[in-house]
């Protein structure tokens, strides 16, 4: 019973404040809007006794929802994001996209014949978690986690005001220039 | 020593938690505002009364509107970071009984202190005003440099215990402190802890030269909760740091619920006297040395720690 009074306010909270994301004005009442909603999904993990990737996902998210909120900022074009401004674009191509797509998932989840539960859960399933990780899953962990890492650092290069540019000129014809401002341990 | 079998007890001693955590961070604001006096040449004695004359003060004090602020969230990340304090000592046992026992304790505390990133940027970004919201990207300069060193930090005590649940991290302990063969941990948890409760070394976000930054347009309540929160994260930390490194509720003669209050007060104490003595860290020199210095040396730790566990079988 309160289980599902829990799910339920959980649920509510995810898509309204999912919804909220596209309805507001703001950049930043956007960014926590969506994180907002990624905390409710985190926390309703939890009724599923799957406590680690619940309060993971809570983690983060939160801290994804910080730093996104800086970057859509800092990049948001000509546009000074500090201001109110439209949340979407091309609303109704996108709406039809979204409520189709809503629609297929939630037929989906709601006609298919689910399994029925094989075998028994482990007593702690952080630990079995970290096994099939660190196990069966190890290759695509070991794949998966450079080009995400390289991805980052390369964005990081291309952006950095420090970065290759500033040294090496806007055509990147210049060689061997030292940042503008120093950098590193020393400075 | 015996081992100390920690128990849940029920949601109902919530608010003396809550009461145990403000009382701490008001010994240790009164023993902040005692130094301060005595450095600026008055009684000491006037300088204890500083948490309740503030809140005197303050509370009688008209609320500050800024024009076109964002009041929901400045408001919401305002009253957050004492919430978010709370949310904090819920997995931290007090000698045999904790609020809650969940298995991944330590990842609980850690996703709050993730929180406390989207509140102060907020708390900067209500307002509608420049200097706030410098002070709110400040704070998120820091903290990408000290969250790495914290989440390895926390990951040592873990990797001993084999286990997050922060009750068997204090069993583990009985016998040697963990802060006995992980010093670099302790440390850097503790340079955390002054980062995540934006206090000391770390608290450019409010500093002086953007005019109070976060705290510039707050005022009454609004810049209380603020100047609170911070005070019980402090608290809560010390606590946490307490419970990981310093062997919880493990101690002679007194019960270990006192213990946990004791070495609780006297960490804390130790960053109060330590805070004068610190220069503040600029967000923007930190990131080099904490990525490049504090971050290695943690995993270090980690790694040593790792090994001795191997090595244990």
């Amino acid at each position: 019973m309160l289980t599902d009074i829990v799910f339920w306010v959980l649920a509510v909270i995810a898509v309204a404040a999912g919804v909220a994301v596209f309805v507001v004005d703001s950049m930043a009442r956007a960014t926590y809007a969506l994180a907002a909603s990624f905390v409710a999904v985190g926390l309703s993990l939890l009724l599923m006794n799957l406590e680690f990737i619940g309060v993971i996902t809570v983690l983060m998210m939160v801290m994804e929802m910080a730093i996104m909120a800086i970057y859509m900022i800092m990049f948001m074009g000509m546009n000074p994001a500090l201001m109110p401004m439209n949340m979407v674009h091309s609303a109704k191509g996108a709406l039809s996209v979204a409520v189709g797509t809503f629609a297929v998932l939630a037929t989906g989840a709601l006609f298919i014949p689910w399994p029925s539960r094989r075998g028994v859960t482990g007593t702690d399933l952080t630990v079995a978690l970290g096994e099939a990780l660190m196990g069966p899953k190890m290759l695509v962990m070991i794949t998966v986690s450079p080009v995400l890492f390289a991805t980052i650092v390369a964005a990081i290069v291309l952006a950095a005001p420090s970065g290759r540019y500033d040294r090496l000129g806007d055509d990147l014809r210049r060689r061997s220039a030292t940042a503008r401002r120093p950098e590193g341990v020393q400075r | 020593m015996n081992a100390v079998e920690i128990v849940q007890v029920s949601a109902a001693w919530a608010p003396l938690g809550a009461l145990l955590l403000l009382a701490l961070a008001t010994v240790a604001t009164g023993l902040d505002g005692a130094i301060a006096a005595r450095a600026a040449g008055h009684p000491w004695q006037q300088g204890l009364r500083l948490p309740w004359a503030e809140t005197a003060r303050l509370l009688r004090q008209r609320r500050r509107t800024t024009v076109a602020a964002d009041r929901l969230l400045w408001r919401t990340a305002g009253a957050g970071l004492l919430v978010t304090a709370l949310l904090k000592i819920v997995v931290v046992p007090l000698g045999a009984w904790t609020l809650s026992d969940m298995s991944v304790g330590l990842v609980w505390f850690n996703a709050m202190d993730i929180l406390v990133w989207a509140l102060v940027w907020l708390a900067g970004w209500g307002p509608n005003s420049a200097h706030s919201l410098i002070g709110g990207y400040r704070f998120l300069g820091q903290a990408l440099s000290y969250e790495l060193p914290l989440m390895f930090a926390l990951t040592a005590p873990a990797t001993a215990a084999g286990s997050l649940r922060v009750g068997d991290i204090v069993t583990a302990q009985q016998g040697l402190w963990f802060i006995v063969w992980m010093p670099v941990a302790f440390l850097v948890f503790c340079a955390a802890l002054m980062g995540f409760s934006v206090w000391g070394p770390f608290s450019t976000p409010f500093g002086a030269d953007i005019a109070g930054g976060v705290l510039a347009e707050t005022s009454g309540i609004d810049r209380w909760l603020l100047l609170a929160g911070r005070w019980a994260l402090l608290t809560a930390g010390s606590a946490f740091g307490v419970t990981l490194f310093l062997g919880g509720g493990a101690g002679p003669v007194l019960p270990a619920w006192l213990w946990v209050l004791v070495k609780t007060g006297i960490l804390l104490a130790a960053l109060v006297l330590l805070r004068r003595r610190l220069p503040a860290l600029r967000p923007d020199r930190i990131a080099a040395a904490a990525w490049l210095v504090v971050l290695p040396l943690v995993l270090l730790q980690v790694l040593i720690v790792s090994v001795v566990v191997v090595g244990r079988g």
